[in-house]
């Protein structure tokens, strides 16, 4: 049994190592994204066969989910804020996190992201554990962006100082007053090629060789998801070939990056729900940006009922560059506010808060060929995916919503 | 006209989109032919009397704000000082709750706050979580109602006489029983709601600008024109039925 938790990239990660485990391993995995306590039973209930347990766990449920499914690897990956009205600040999960771990029996093997102080600060003592990150300094941005968190040292407060920020607060850290530092990595990401919109390419270095990895989806988060989960399943015994060969053939999990043509359009859906993940999505925009670009807000309890997250959203950058945007969803004026307050010209923006309507107009929008960018909130992009499910577009795909 | 913005701590106390409150501020000054220079105020930088005709102080999590107490009481004289003699002032959240006269903790210790707005906060047993809608009336006869969004733990207690930002129409408020929100003293307010604040509550932001705007001139508040607020009006309409069918709910 082996459990996955973090803030961002749960659901990418824990499919990136289910696709490299499952040639070896009949898996009980739970697949839908149903990553509460129910969720992980009812993957177990039917997979009665399973050589394999893996699991994506919410990171307020790993404390419960260690408990009752005792893994031999528990793979944590990164804690930004997210939702403050769900799961109270993030100190208080970092907490729990910290309590969870501190119940493990000494030869559970713990996988760590290395460039998350706050994580990396979890195997401290403690015998068995892989610590992955990036390096790569050409990647790295000039600045902590502005909603970064942790960005004061565990031990003594102080500043940390980045050598390299690679994913919000995730990167090469130090802190000049007591000297607390990133942690030497057992599985680093080097010679990091990003190809726009579609892919990217890197090498990662393994106790147990070299990987070469390319990857059928694109951005930096991306990078750090397929690192966590090559060393997850180095951690379950899984060869680098095994790692290699999976990573390449991976394809996005649901509504993460999905490309769905429709005519002679393509459709790309990109999951945005907290300023982390909605930052490097934005990021991999940047370099080409999309002539019209569809951007959804809902305020279900699975969205977050708080909405404010979309002003520590760095849309900034993107907005001059924007013809046509869309703004749709349950609070599609709070997010038009959000826009014209960031530079977004008024006659550029167009507010339709049906989501079914917006995505028509995107559509009407885009020229032949070219592809329309839609960014929905968890709740939003449920429901956009059952409009293009009962167009016959896109498969039929059972996602509990959390 | 330059109105000379003090932001306290933006490095630490940003938990809630503070910069959305700012924006609007510079913006909406913009509009009306005025500068909003921000400067930012951090650790161990001194408060110089007399030069900032408004502040602003968010919201942080926890150990960010246990990080920045001691060298906000410090501060203590000098932010009391500015606001006796006429400077503006909007504290969001944490900053509500050191703004005042401290922090009560389970075990009955007090960690002391600024001391400007008359009020002390005890931790509470359970968050106070969801949309909010108030009305207020900071200018005899106009009455204007805010929709925000609370998420706090602490229960704040106004002294007795203490003037409220608003009364509760749906949500908690200060402490999810007197039925009043946020606190007044002088040209100052104090809130729990971010959302953030400002954007869906614009005339919240004139107001603030209008007071700095006197402090500036040593004047009077002036009246601006209306600006085209279409947005903002529908974004504050959804927030208010939000609190109306969601707030205050355990």
């Amino acid at each position: 049994m082996a459990v996955h938790s973090a803030t961002n990239g749960k659901t990418t990660t824990t499919a990136m190592a289910a696709h490299i485990l499952g040639v070896e391993h009949r898996l009980a995995w739970n697949r839908a994204g149903a990553n509460l306590l129910s969720g992980i039973a009812s993957a177990l209930l039917t997979a009665s066969d399973a050589t394999l347990g893996l699991f994506e766990v919410d990171e307020a449920a790993l404390s419960e989910a260690i408990t009752r499914t005792r893994p031999r690897v528990v793979s944590l990956a990164n804690l930004f804020r997210d939702q403050l009205d769900r799961y109270g600040e993030l100190e208080l999960v970092a907490e729990r996190w910290r309590e969870a771990v501190r119940t493990l029996p000494d030869d559970t093997s713990l996988v760590l992201n290395g460039d998350d102080p706050l994580v990396a600060n979890l195997g401290e003592g403690r015998s068995t554990v892989i610590r992955y990150g990036l390096d790569d300094r050409r990647h790295a941005r000039q600045s902590l962006q502005h909603a970064a968190d942790s960005k004061y040292c565990l031990r003594c407060g102080a500043a940390y100082v980045y050598d390299a920020a690679y994913v919000g607060h995730l990167g090469e850290y130090r802190c000049a007053a007591c000297g607390h530092a990133r942690p030497i990595l057992d599985v680093t990401a080097r010679d990091i090629d990003l190809v726009g919109l579609r892919a990217s390419r890197f090498l990662l270095e393994t106790p147990a060789g070299h990987i070469p990895v390319e990857l059928a989806l694109p951005g930096l988060y991306n990078v750090y998801n397929a690192t966590s989960a090559a060393s997850l399943c180095l951690a379950l015994g899984a060869s680098p070939s095994e790692i290699s060969a999976g990573l390449e053939s991976f394809r996005a999990a649901f509504g993460r990056f999905e490309r769905i043509p429709v005519g002679s359009k393509t459709v790309v859906m990109l999951l945005v729900k907290n300023p982390a993940g909605a930052n490097e999505v934005l990021r991999t925009l940047e370099a080409g940006v999309p002539p019209v670009l569809v951007i959804a807000l809902n305020d279900a309890i699975a969205d977050g009922q708080d909405v404010s997250w979309i002003w520590d959203v760095d849309f900034e950058p993107l907005l001059p560059h924007a013809q046509h945007v869309i703004a749709s969803g349950e609070r599609a004026a709070e997010l038009g506010l959000r826009l014209r307050y960031g530079g977004l010209a008024a006659d550029h923006l167009e507010l339709i808060a049906n989501l079914e309507s917006a995505l028509d107009r995107g559509l009407e929008l885009t020229e032949a060929g070219d592809t329309l960018v839609v960014l929905p909130t968890y709740t939003a992009m449920l429901a956009l995916r059952g409009v293009l499910t009962s167009r016959g577009l896109v498969e039929h795909y059972w996602e509990n919503p959390r | 006209m330059r109105i000379r913005l003090a932001h306290l701590y933006p490095e630490y106390l940003n938990i809630y989109a503070d910069r959305g409150n700012i924006a609007v501020l510079e913006r909406r000054a913009a509009l009306r032919g005025h500068e909003l220079a921000i400067e930012s105020i951090g650790l161990g930088v001194e408060i110089r009397p007399t030069e900032h005709d408004l502040f602003y102080i968010g919201g942080g999590q926890d150990r960010e704000q246990a990080l920045i107490a001691p060298d906000l009481v410090v501060k203590s004289a000098s932010i009391r000082s500015a606001i006796d003699e006429g400077a503006a002032l909007l504290a969001v959240c944490g900053g509500y709750q050191l703004l005042g006269r401290g922090y009560r903790g389970r075990d009955g210790s007090l960690m002391p706050g600024v001391g400007l707005f008359p009020h002390e906060t005890v931790a509470g047993a359970a968050r106070m979580i969801g949309d909010v809608l108030l009305e207020c009336e900071l200018e005899p006869g106009q009455r204007r109602t805010v929709a925000g969004f609370e998420n706090h733990a602490g229960q704040t207690r106004l002294d007795p006489g203490a003037k409220a930002l608003g009364r509760v129409l749906y949500g908690f408020g200060n402490d999810g029983e007197s039925g009043f929100e946020g606190c007044r003293v002088g040209r100052a307010v104090g809130t729990y709601l971010h959302g953030p604040l400002l954007p869906r509550n614009p005339w919240l932001a004139d107001w603030l600008i209008a007071q700095a705007l006197a402090h500036a001139t040593d004047g009077t508040p002036p009246a601006f024109e209306e600006l085209p607020d279409d947005l903002a009006v529908e974004a504050h309409r959804v927030a208010a039925q939000r609190a109306r069918t969601r707030g205050g709910r355990r």
